[in-house]
């Protein structure tokens, strides 16, 4: 589609040291007082218009939030968090009632527009001619702690697809939020939900009734601007019986020297027969190339397949972020049920990566696949670890994982730590793991014929992630392909 | 959860039973010290449990109800016993070195007319010495409580050691026996340190006499191969079936050394075999093979860790568990490559078959890499015997069960085949099918 | 008493409950050999699964009688002991056991089954030498894993080597010649012809007349659709080749 390609074009244009979105939206911001207490959460809840229920669904997450104590068995390293010295919203401030999109700030419009993320239809809608077949995608814009533009609501209505922000389907859709919210990923689940859980300000939510396939792509794009705030969106999505939905995520975040704390949850339902491919490219700024600064992208992200011969498939394309922990899951709980999770996670710098899947088979016939590629440069470590478990009761289950690793240079690490655990049988698990140096030869071979040190690595690269970008939206495939690139450059020399 | 949890009957037993031990434990000043400081270690954080995560599937919080105390130096009733199972277990053309209830036993033991530069003297002789060797000094708190429990109430075991150039006629039969005197725990430790270019075989076999029910082993092996050496290491271990087996091994390879390791776990009620082996010097190479046969509630756990220290090694990995009933195996392996262990060559293979629908396996094949010339690589798969070969097989007249031994044979013979000493391999192959007969009985 | 007798047999799988076998019906005595032909899909290799008793098929209705006895009664190695033989189409491989280890555990398994003495060591090296011999079986190929690397004509010369071993009363030969050129298929029905014995019955299915060439029949059935639409003498075989199968689809449907 022309938007991203236009995406690409333009954040090449922003010449921005390696990271070309790290610029600043300068615009008046409305936050909440600094630190975490009760009254944060309630500050936020009345910011949002939320009924009694929600409110006290969070003071629960937040009571048993400070029970708990941070993770530590990740492979990464970073100072301790000072939970009391973030912010925990941060809004533009509206000059008044938004009503239409021509009402947001200019200067939002003008990041997103920096960004390459369409947010007016009428421009999606004028793409001078576009090519047969083209799809196109519905945009969330999520800019710190509230979502700034949904577009396509109206064609997506008329198809039955509810897809808003996840603070006005608390108010317009209550029953289907709170059948939902919390099913999948418990307020108890792990430190960083049950934070997310207490304090999420905004995220999507998509709820594709029964039967319907979404008739285009959905897709939210996430930007942290303010400094020192947390971002803790939080994203639902339903595919009733026999629906299928294809939803995208990106991220990007300003530059800056201090580290910036992102916290999400994102929960996923497919009933019987439903499908939902979720797919992400994160890019969220990883840090100078001294470890300056950068994201903490703490991440739980988990998919119920919770119906018979539903599918769930996770794609995701993991170049930024100062440390990323994240682990998209697929729980198996209804008979013949299939779990996918494709994932390239490449580190650079000081980056360090600690990222896999949970393919949890409860029922009967479930399948899944992992295919993670991870690829390690600089003094970057990049970590797989993936947990696939057969219960007493899967009966068939069937796993097939490949893990594979990529080396570049000799300051780097990567690391491969699965488990696998099965309690029937008639379960099959089939793993594999490598782990190699970047082909000298191939190498040799690409720049005798013409290429730069730096082509002919990323060639060769994407090359041995192509597995994986091929369970990419086209549109995005490409943004990826250009992204790992960019994340390679001074990697090599 | 918090990790921290208080500390059990269990523990506090085991500290009481230490006190009471330490004055008639072999060693001075040194190696008292050196106990004590390994029970602090040991104190810190207890019995191991599931949330500490080397110790996640094999939780001996709750599989360890009891730690039994120390046993007593074995009387004439007990050696009889322990000479009996010898008959039955003893292997031809081999050096028998006898520890029963973890007391070495000269007599049940074949120490004369020792090859030129081999010396084998027992532990408990060598910590009463002024000099004792710092590797028997290490409480190596990097190496878990258990090693540490170990370094505190070791009693008694075997040092060997080989001179450069002097390879033994014979294989080297450690010989763990429990008597079944009364409910006990023996700690052993063993030294084994192999001079350059020497070929040498070492087997350890691990098994009970009659009547011999409740035991806890607590054993450690430390293996030094010295540049040039190749060592074929064999272990059998068939315990009681209450039996409790914790089993350490800490081995260190010179330059172009060859290390061959083979482990049969068959026996015990819950054991683990733990092992470190490190790559000292250059150009050496390991292989090891590990069979787990495991049925009614077996608990076994192998759990390898191979540290590329240095560059040009190579290590292959070869694992193979049969569970049945409601037994659990657990397969830990890691490959370590070092900043700078360039050319490292690293590959590791588990494969598990289940056959019964409560068996459970847990797998966990970790690559942990840090330099970038290498080639690292590991395998696993799970799953129940393959229904179309039991199907020929039984078109062809075998009986299920026959077939099934036939398969499950098969399986593990892939890792038993490479024992190169034919009687040992003999001896594998019969303690698999022992394994095989109980279960078809 | 005939060798075996299928009454009206209806079979359906286990995992699709797809019908493939629907009242199937053949007499075969001692002696002779039968030939089943048809198109894919017909149900011929269902017949010689079921026959074997190989696990994923159930049997909803009809009978079949070996010697006179419920087959459905006996587990698969029963049946073998009893002298029925499966050929397989593929023949599966089995690493790491030994084909002279699997012969004489095999062998002696039956004998075993049937209350007979195991055989020596020395009687049975001799039998098996003679065997392989006569089929051009290597003494190397026997001591590798079951069928492991073994070419197509190997491994078929492998199950023929199996009959003969076995000397069993039935032997049921599914597609003997997929996946084999004319001089493989050459030797291994040689074998097979060299097998043909008054006291022995064989059921040949295959899909072209080619394999009739070699292994000439006494009857030959049509089966179409899951049961036999014509049966005839070895002349059928001839007209099936010249007319296709086609008349035989319409007319069982």
């Amino acid at each position: 589609m022309p938007a991203v390609q236009e995406t690409v074009d333009r954040v090449r244009r922003i010449d921005v040291d390696q990271y070309r979105y790290g610029f600043e939206t300068i615009i008046e911001t409305e936050k909440a007082p600094k630190g975490l207490s009760e009254d944060t959460v309630r500050f936020i809840s009345e910011k949002k218009g939320e009924p009694a229920w929600m409110l006290e669904w969070r003071l629960e997450a937040y009571r048993r939030w400070l029970t708990m104590t941070e993770p530590t068995w990740a492979r990464v390293d970073y100072p301790k968090i000072d939970y009391q010295d973030l912010y925990y919203y941060a809004a533009p401030k509206p000059k008044k009632t938004l009503t239409s999109i021509d009402e947001i700030d200019p200067e939002i419009l003008k990041t997103y527009e920096k960004l390459g993320i369409p947010l007016r239809e009428v421009e999606m809608l004028e793409g001078v001619v576009r090519p047969e077949g083209e799809r196109r995608v519905a945009v969330d814009a999520v800019f710190d702690s509230v979502s700034v533009a949904t577009t396509f609501k109206e064609e997506l209505r008329k198809a039955g697809v509810i897809f808003m922000p996840i603070s006005e389907a608390i108010r317009e859709h209550p029953e289907l939020v709170k059948k939902y919210l919390g099913t999948v990923v418990p307020t108890s689940d792990n430190y960083f939900a049950t934070l997310n859980s207490a304090v999420f300000s905004d995220g999507s939510f998509v709820y594709v009734p029964e039967g319907v396939r979404c008739p285009m792509e959905l897709s939210t794009y996430f930007r942290i601007n303010e400094r020192n705030t947390g971002q803790f969106e939080r994203t639902l999505i339903i595919a009733d019986k026999g629906a299928y939905v294809s939803y995208l995520e990106g991220c990007t975040a300003p530059q800056r020297d201090e580290n910036q704390l992102h916290a999400a949850v994102v929960e996923l339902v497919a009933l019987d027969d439903a499908e939902i491919k979720y797919s992400t490219v994160q890019n969220w700024y990883p840090g100078d190339a001294e470890g300056k600064g950068g994201i903490y992208n703490f991440v739980t992200k988990r998919g119920d397949c919770r119906g018979r011969n539903s599918k769930i498939s996770w794609t995701q394309v993991e170049t930024g972020s100062a440390i990323t922990w994240k682990y998209p899951s697929c729980i198996l709980r209804g008979d013949n049920s299939r779990g996918e999770f494709y994932s390239i996670a490449i580190s650079n710098g000081y980056q360090q990566v600690d990222s896999g899947t949970k393919m949890l088979h409860l029922g009967k016939n479930t399948s899944s696949r992992i295919i993670s590629k991870g690829i390690a440069a600089g003094r970057s470590q990049n970590t797989y670890r993936g947990l696939v478990s057969a219960h007493r009761k899967a009966q068939g289950a069937r796993n097939f994982t490949a893990c594979d690793s990529l080396l570049i240079g000799d300051k780097c690490g990567a690391h491969t730590v699965p488990y696998i655990e099965a309690k029937n049988s008639s379960a099959i698990f089939e793993h594999e793991a490598t782990t190699s140096k970047i082909s000298e030869d191939m190498l040799f071979y690409c720049i005798q014929r013409g290429l730069s040190q730096e082509e002919a690595v990323a060639l060769v690269v994407n090359g041995f992630v192509k597995d994986v970008l091929q369970q990419l939206p086209m549109e995005f495939a490409v943004e990826a392909q250009k992204l790992i690139s960019i994340s390679l450059e001074g990697s090599v020399g | 959860m918090d990790a921290v949890v208080k500390t059990s009957g269990t523990e506090r037993a085991l500290a009481d039973q230490f006190a009471a031990a330490l004055p008639r434990l072999p060693g001075g000043k040194a190696v008292a010290a050196m106990r004590t400081r390994a029970l602090e270690n040991f104190a810190c954080d207890g019995l191991p449990h599931r949330r500490i995560e080397d110790w996640k599937y094999t939780d001996l919080r709750a599989l360890m109800r009891e730690v039994l105390p120390p046993a007593a130096a074995p009387d004439k009733a007990a050696l009889d016993r322990a000479a009996k199972a010898l008959e039955r277990h003893g292997l031809e053309g081999v050096r028998r070195l006898v520890l029963v209830d973890g007391v070495f036993v000269p007599a049940l033991s074949d120490v004369a007319a020792l090859e030129g530069g081999l010396t084998i003297r027992s532990l408990a002789s060598v910590l009463a010495d002024e000099t004792v060797h710092e590797l028997l000094l290490s409480d190596d708190a990097g190496a878990g409580p258990m090693f540490a429990l170990n370094s505190a109430l070791m009693a008694d075991g075997l040092v060997i050691d080989i001179l450069k150039d002097a390879s033994p006629a014979r294989p080297l039969h450690i010989v763990h026996v429990a008597s079944g005197s009364a409910p006990a725990s023996a700690y052993t430790r063993s030294l084994v340190r192999i001079g350059a270019n020497v070929s040498a075989t070492l087997v350890e076999s691990f098994f009970a006499a009659d009547g011999a029910q409740n035991y806890q082993v607590n054993d450690a092996t430390m293996i030094a191969v010295g540049d040039g050496a190749r060592l074929d290491h064999v272990r059998l271990m068939e315990d009681g079936r209450e039996a409790f087996n914790i089993a350490t091994l800490k081995s260190v390879l010179g330059r172009d050394a060859a290390y061959k390791i083979f482990n049969l776990t068959a026996g015990g009620a819950v054991s683990r075999y733990q092992g470190v082996v490190r790559f000292d010097g250059q150009g050496s190479r390991l292989e090891t093979y590990g069979v787990n046969l495991l049925n009614e509630t077996q608990h076994g756990d192998t759990t390898l860790v191979v540290d590329h220290a240095v560059p040009h090694c190579a290590s292959r990995e070869v694992f193979r568990a049969v569970i049945d009933d409601r037994a659990r195996s657990v397969f830990q392996g890691r490959i370590i490559v070092r900043p700078d262990a360039q050319k490292t060559d690293g590959k590791m293979e588990t494969r598990a078959l289940l056959l019964s629908d409560e068996a459970e396996v847990d797998n966990k094949p970790e690559l942990e890499i840090f330099a970038d010339d290498v080639t690292c690589g590991h395998g696993a798969t799970a799953g129940a015997l393959d229904e179309s070969l039991l199907f020929y097989l039984r078109a062809r007249g075998l009986p299920e069960k026959d077939a099934q031994a036939l398969l499950i044979q098969a399986f593990v013979g892939e890792a038993i085949e490479q024992i190169a000493d034919d009687r040992l391999r003999e001896a594998a192959t019969n303690a698999a099918i022992r394994w095989l007969e109980a279960r078809a009985s | 008493m005939p060798l075996l007798e299928v009454r009206n047999l209806h079979v359906r799988v286990e995992d699709d409950g797809n019908e493939i076998l629907h009242g199937l019906s053949l007499t075969v005595n001692k002696g002779e050999v039968h030939a089943i032909m048809g198109p894919n899909g017909s149900g011929k290799s269902t017949l010689s699964h079921v026959l074997a008793g190989k696990p994923g098929y159930e049997v909803t209705s009809g009978e079949v009688l070996f010697e006179g006895e419920d087959i459905f009664a006996m587990e698969p190695d029963e049946r073998a002991a009893k002298g029925l033989f499966l050929a397989f189409q593929y023949p599966v491989e089995i690493p790491g056991v030994a084909t002279m280890n699997f012969l004489r555990t095999a062998l002696n398994a039956q004998r075993k089954a049937r209350g007979e003495e195991e055989i020596s060591t020395p009687d049975f090296l001799k039998k098996v030498r003679k065997v392989a011999d006569s089929l051009n079986i290597p003494q190397d190929m026997l001591r590798r894993g079951v069928n492991v690397g073994f070419s197509g004509g190997e491994k078929k010369r492998n199950e023929v080597l199996q009959m003969a071993l076995f000397e069993p009363k039935l032997c049921i030969l599914d597609e003997m010649d997929s996946g084999l050129d004319i001089d493989a298929l050459r030797i291994a029905a040689d074998g097979v012809n060299a097998l043909r014995s008054k006291g022995r019955a064989m059921i040949v299915i295959t899909h072209y007349q080619r394999l009739l060439n070699y292994i000439v029949p006494d009857h030959v059935h049509v089966m179409s659709k899951g049961r036999v639409v014509k049966s005839g003498g070895k002349d059928l075989a001839l007209e099936l080749e010249a007319s296709g199968y086609a008349q035989f689809e319409e007319q069982a449907a």
